[in-house]
């Protein structure tokens, strides 16, 4: 198995809205980070505006959203439009968090490319990843 | 396509669902390597004293729950003030002994709902209290006298409290009787939970002020709990949990002291709140060990010497991460066996978490069988009939030695750093805890670590069965806005400048206590947004320190 999956990959990891809880963001820059791909985390507290910013700034690949305070459809979506009005709809977003199953077809439909779940293991998020990106 | 149907790792394939379980690790999971067996001899030196008596290993009172049981004081708030009463008048009627109140983001993090930055939040995950018309709504038939109201709020804690305050003083309830906590641990904010909003220093001045006034005010009112729970939900050890905490503590001690507060009376009042997970006896050591580290370290650097300023009181919450969104009917069991690690371990108030916690805000049904959990092991169990019952047993005072000995280690690394406001303001604690959180993934992904129906023993078709959906009113963020609008208009605009004017005034002077002000501010009606604001615009705002 390749031990830099998401070599030469750009990938930003942001949190949008209030939501503190940061552990499970921080986790996954750090396997994104050791799989090979070059990875931004915003740090807390962001909008989808500033977020969709720092993604057409940096020039990324792909942007990971962690969402536990329940805000996911909201977020998501603005994120989605905020990144369209920068002309930079291709940019792929995938999201994390505390996603009730129920709002899974509905984020999809909004845009996102995975939805990944604490339940997951990290390698089978990056093969996600990678083959989204691919 | 739904993106859950693509095929997972460890969730993946039959053959990996059905693989075998490694044999139960011989260490905990804080790594304390266990014998198999503990002789006498291993805990001949331990200091079990006695119950009720200093360093207070068995128990902060001699009779343990003979005089009083823990408190069952059940987490609950969502969307506006009227449907969070309505949910606290629920539980209150099914036996729950206190309130507890959670707040959404925007009032935790000192927006008001009419802030672009709260859109989309208002309500989520607590009930919105931009001002004290909400306040009064929250507590409609509830005599604040009577019973104590805790409150998970920490960057706007001294505006809650100071709105708590004055809604006791609308409705003619003496400050004096007023019980209740307010979380207030700002420190554990920049680390885990991130409602900050002030700089590290400025904001531990808040949490004195707040501190000093409430043991003026309402000595009977906890104005800190200092919090664990965060810490270890993000991933961190029980060992960890426990040193972050005391380390965060002393913090306090030393703030407090040089404000030229006495340690022998403010440090009565000084209450804790942790975890608890599913290692039982690492738990049970965790809080005996804490309670005695708590007490000697107080004796040894700050000179106390009342014995009720060494008392560790703490609560506790069961459940959180220990809790999984696979088969969640489990976490029913996984609940009750934290339950009674708390109790055994003397837990002065419980918290024990719905079994769908993990993925949604409780329903009515769940939210009434995790209650209920507490009152079987309270009332059927037996299991509170006599003070710290596993006492003298030599794998537990073994392990409360080691446990001792462990979070020692983890305050002075911190001590050796050179605090920790400086450690926080550094990002040492945060680097710390995402690469300890990121080696349990890993661990947990590798099958070392194992979780019933998430790693292993999957796939009885019980993963699809969530029970009943909470549905969250979806008119509340308008509702809240509307009528912070029509407050707005009838309140008296020159009283609402008046009183910020003075805050902040009295922000920029550090020997002032901005606690009467934030009261007052609360009376005319300011919003917390406005509060804030004016003591943003002296304080500043915490830079976080963005580091893997």
């Amino acid at each position: 198995m390749n031990v830099h999956p998401l070599a030469g990959k750009r990938i930003l990891i942001a949190k949008p809205g209030l939501d503190g809880h940061d552990a499970g963001a921080k986790v996954v820059a750090i396997a994104l980070r050791d799989a090979g791909a070059d990875v931004i985390y915003t740090g807390l507290r962001k909008s989808p505006e500033y977020i969709a910013r720092v993604a057409v700034d940096e020039d990324v690949h792909a942007v990971g959203l962690s969402i536990l305070s329940g805000s996911h459809n909201e977020l998501v979506a603005a994120t989605v439009a905020a990144l369209r009005e920068l002309e930079a709809g291709n940019v792929k977003i995938f999201v994390g968090g505390t996603i009730p199953r129920q709002d899974v077809p509905q984020l999809v439909a909004a845009g996102a490319s995975g939805i990944f779940s604490a339940d997951e293991t990290l390698d089978a998020m990056i093969e996600r990843i990678r083959a989204a990106l691919a | 396509m739904n993106a859950r149907d693509e095929p997972t790792g460890a969730t993946g394939s039959a053959a990996e669902r059905r693989r075998t379980p490694p044999p139960p690790s011989h260490a905990t999971p804080s790594g304390i390597e266990v014998p198999t067996v503990v002789t006498p001899d291993m805990c001949a030196g331990s200091a079990v004293g006695r119950p009720g008596q200093p360093p207070f290993t068995r128990s902060i009172f001699a009779d343990g729950y003979r005089g009083r049981l823990w408190t069952f004081r059940q987490y609950s708030g969502f969307g506006s003030a009227e449907e969070t009463n309505a949910r606290y008048r629920f539980l209150l009627q099914q036996g729950t002994t206190g309130l507890s109140v959670a707040l959404d983001l925007p009032t935790q993090c000192g927006f008001d709902p009419d802030d672009p930055m709260s859109a989309g939040e208002i309500g989520k995950v607590g009930v919105s209290l931009a001002t004290i018309a909400e306040a009064e709504l929250l507590f409609r038939d509830i005599d604040l006298g009577s019973i104590s109201t805790s409150f998970t709020i920490n960057g706007t804690a001294a505006i809650i409290y100071a709105m708590y305050l004055a809604v006791a003083d609308r409705t003619g309830v003496p400050r004096s009787k007023l019980t209740g906590t307010i979380q207030n641990d700002i420190l554990k904010e920049y680390v885990a939970r991130g409602t900050w909003i002030f700089p590290v220093r400025p904001s531990m001045r808040l949490v004195a002020d707040s501190i000093l006034y409430s043991n003026r005010e309402t000595p009977r009112f906890n104005p800190i709990s200092i919090a664990g729970a965060h810490v270890r939900d993000a991933g961190c050890t029980a060992v960890e949990e426990m040193g972050y905490t005391l380390a965060n503590g002393l913090a306090y001690v030393r703030e407090l002291s040089s404000r030229g507060a006495d340690p022998n009376n403010f440090a009565q009042r000084l209450s804790f709140f942790f975890y608890v997970h599913m290692d039982l006896f690492e738990e049970v050591a965790k809080f005996r060990a804490g309670r005695r580290l708590w007490a000697r370290l107080l004796a040894e650097r700050h000179g106390v010497t009342d014995p009720r300023a060494l008392m560790f009181r703490f609560g506790v919450v069961c459940g959180g991460s220990s809790l999984t969104a696979a088969q969640p009917y489990s976490n029913v069991v996984r609940v009750a066996v934290e339950n009674v690690a708390a109790v055994l371990g003397g837990a002065q108030s419980i918290f024990t978490c719905a079994y769908d916690e993990a993925f949604q805000i409780p329903t009515e049904f769940s939210a009434e069988l995790a209650l209920r959990t507490q009152q079987i092991i309270a009332y059927e169990s037996g299991v509170a009939r006599t003070v710290d019952p596993l006492g003298g047993s030599y794998y537990v005072e073994w392990l409360t030695d080691r446990m001792e000995e462990e979070i020692r280690k983890v305050i002075d690394d911190l001590d050796r750093y050179g605090g920790v406001e400086r450690a926080i303001e550094d990002g040492y604690v945060q680097s710390r805890i995402a690469q300890r959180a990121y080696a349990r993934k890993r661990g947990r992904d590798a099958g070392e670590e194992v979780v019933v129906g998430q790693n292993y023993f999957r796939g009885s078709g019980q993963d699809d069965d969530f029970g009943e959906i909470f549905h969250m009113n979806a008119d509340t963020g308008r509702r809240v806005c509307a009528r912070l609008r029509d407050v707005r208009a009838a309140r008296n605009e020159g009283d609402v400048q008046r009183y910020l004017d003075r805050l902040a005034v009295a922000a920029q002077q550090s020997g002032e206590n901005v606690m009467p002000y934030l009261v007052d501010c609360c009376h005319a009606y300011a919003t917390v947004g406005e509060m804030v604001a004016r003591l943003k615009g002296h304080w500043g705002e915490f830079r976080e320190p963005v580091r893997l």
